[in-house]
């Protein structure tokens, strides 16, 4: 008897198995079959999504002097990287450090702040946590633009202004509501059966939240870290504000200051464009997957 | 799938349990105090929504930024009402994000719903559709700044010189830098349709284009709502595009409300007139959060939460 039982599942999972693995994918292939239209379409984009990026690398590559007589779309006659040398000798690794310091700051404070946020307002179900939550959910449209002048005020009066704090405290709250948004989305997801089984067992929430929930919302927590962190490294209005001095200068501000000081100079100015983008290219070649699937979910709910 | 993997353990811890002790205490224990919350709300209130009743209070008074603030009664909001810039910039904005909108919506659909199928190289194309995300907004300003000037650049005349050409630059350089998080947005959106549907449409005869407006547009009405909210908001912040692509210019003709209240802020120091502009900024975009939050999938986030 235990031989048949054995025996038969492989024989009956294996028969089955084969038509509903492979009706689906004929499927698909039937339903979403080429289209030529859209494929010319997604080339046409492809060629303006190509064009200023290489006009940008091609006209970095050029010397300062024939810069003003060619046409950016030629490839460059003899290459050179000196532009990359003027940028990367006026401070460029300050700038950037700088901005790294910003970041990570800013995720660790979102991360901090939020998780906590986003756990109570989907296990405790009182009018309190509510409350924290539509805040939050109202402050997805605050755009920072229209605080920036109180800010400014606040930042002063905390005697914080021209520091790399006045960049990280206003910008790691700017990144909170969406953040807790996408978290509570994803924690809510953690089935109650679970943090039972965990009560059962005399965890505490704070045991709970580090064994179960936070291993649980990888995904969620994720999405945050990258969300928040682009918000860091792109911010710009922030530092032009809360910040005057060369000391906590980060990179978007000093790429605007670059449009000033190389003036004429576009080659090195777009060097720096080219400098700028490399640290976030490299993250984005290493973890493309983790990033995209991470934003992709943004639109999931 | 990591979830899956590491659920099931401990699904059977808890049968096991169960049979020990009795259940009815968990349903207290273990539940996080509100409390809890409260460090992020003081954060998030005492830099975000304090600023916020702040610049309502400052829109009342005069201040220069040095000194203390005056109070001047309505002075900055019948100012701000006789102003001509700000009438043009009001509509500026709207017409902005409006352009911005269509420009964004309709290329991002069309290839996040392109990229959500099987052809053969998507993969690899839609890895490069997404590389202008990764630029920040100062970068891809300052790229385009190169690209349009009128001696070195791509097009050989002074676009940015002119009102249309300006403000048709603005539309293209926010959706060249945002429709790739969009397409990745509506990719994830088209993939979640499930296929039962297309090919239920395909046995009763419908074509490719009867399909994608009978179940690829309305099963994304969520993905949109979704989308437009991140881009209406995001459009509000076209600052630094318009501050280093046209300073607001050709004369005033692409200041949107942003950069009306920064060059009103931090150019001429009327902060009490900077805070009213500011402050109507706010308002419309509670206003326009209160209806989208109705609308999207964020509101019913809150419902299924309630319902459970």
């Amino acid at each position: 008897m235990s031989h048949d039982t054995l025996a038969a599942p492989p024989r009956k999972t294996n028969e089955p198995a084969r038509e509903p693995v492979r009706a689906p994918r004929r499927a698909r292939h039937w339903s979403r079959r080429a289209n030529p239209v859209a494929g010319l379409g997604a080339f046409v984009w492809l060629v303006i999504v190509l064009i200023p990026i290489y006009a940008m690398l091609s006209a970095s590559l050029t010397g300062a002097d024939k810069a003003l007589t060619g046409n950016p779309l030629k490839p460059p006659a003899d290459p050179t990287l000196d532009n990359y040398n003027t940028v990367l000798t006026s401070g460029f690794g300050h700038l950037l450090s700088n901005t790294a310091i910003v970041a990570v700051s800013v995720v660790g404070i979102v991360l901090a702040l939020s998780i906590p946020l986003a756990y109570v307002t989907v296990r405790t179900r009182d009018r309190w946590s509510n409350a924290a939550f539509r805040l939050f959910l109202l402050g997805v449209a605050i755009p920072a633009q229209a605080v920036v002048v109180p800010l400014y005020l606040l930042i002063a009066k905390l005697d914080l202004y021209d520091t790399l704090l006045a960049v990280i405290l206003p910008t790691a709250a700017f990144a909170m509501p969406v953040s807790v948004l996408v978290l509570v989305g994803t924690l809510r997801d953690v089935s109650e059966d679970l943090y039972e089984a965990m009560a059962l067992d005399g965890a505490s929430p704070l045991r709970m939240l580090f064994q179960l929930t936070v291993p649980l919302a990888k995904g969620g927590i994720s999405t945050v870290v990258i969300f928040s962190a682009l918000q860091a490294w792109n911010g710009f209005l922030f530092p032009l504000i809360f910040t005057q001095s060369d000391g906590p200068r980060v990179l978007t501000l000093g790429l605007f200051n670059y449009v000033s000081q190389f003036g004429v100079n576009i080659p090195a100015l777009l060097a720096s464009v080219v400098l700028s983008g490399i640290p976030i290219f490299t993250v984005y070649l290493v973890a493309r997957r983790a990033l995209i699937g991470g934003l992709m979910g943004v639109g999931g709910k | 799938m990591t979830v899956a993997v590491e659920k099931a353990p401990t699904a059977e811890k808890r049968e096991g349990r169960r049979e020990k002790r009795p259940a009815h205490h968990a349903h207290r224990a273990g539940r996080p105090h509100a409390a809890w919350a409260l460090p992020g709300v003081l954060f998030f209130t005492f830099f975000a929504v304090v600023p916020m009743a702040l610049a309502l209070y400052l829109s009342f008074t005069s201040w220069d930024g040095l000194g203390d603030p005056v109070p001047v009664g309505l002075d900055n909001w019948r100012k701000l009402l006789d102003d001509p810039r700000m009438t043009q910039s009001l509509w500026l904005t709207v017409v902005l994000t409006a352009a911005s909108w269509v420009f964004q919506t309709v290329i991002a659909l069309l290839l996040g719903v392109w990229a959500a199928g099987r052809q053969r190289n998507r993969a690899v194309l839609s890895a490069i559709f997404f590389v202008p995300f990764l630029l920040s907004s100062t970068a891809i300003a300052i790229l385009f700044y190169a690209l349009l000037d009128p001696n070195f650049g791509i097009i050989q005349r002074d676009t940015l010189g002119s009102q249309s050409g300006a403000f048709l630059a603005i539309v293209f350089v926010g959706g060249w830098q945002f429709i790739p998080f969009h397409t990745l947005i509506y990719q994830g959106g088209a993939r979640q349709i499930p296929d039962v549907l297309y090919q239920a449409a395909a046995i009763d005869g419908a074509g490719r284009y009867r399909q994608f407006f009978s179940i690829t547009l309305p099963q994304l009405r969520h993905t949109i709502t979704t989308s437009t909210v991140l881009m209406v908001v995001g459009s509000l912040t076209y600052f630094e595009t318009v501050l280093i692509l046209t300073k607001g210019g050709p004369g005033t003709d692409t200041a949107i409300l942003p950069y009306l209240m920064y060059e009103a802020g931090f150019k001429t120091y009327d902060f009490g007139y900077a805070s009213a502009i500011a402050s109507s900024l706010v308002i419309a975009a509670t206003g326009l959060s209160l209806v989208l939050v109705r609308l999207t999938g964020f509101g019913t986030m809150r419902s299924t939460r309630e319902g459970m």
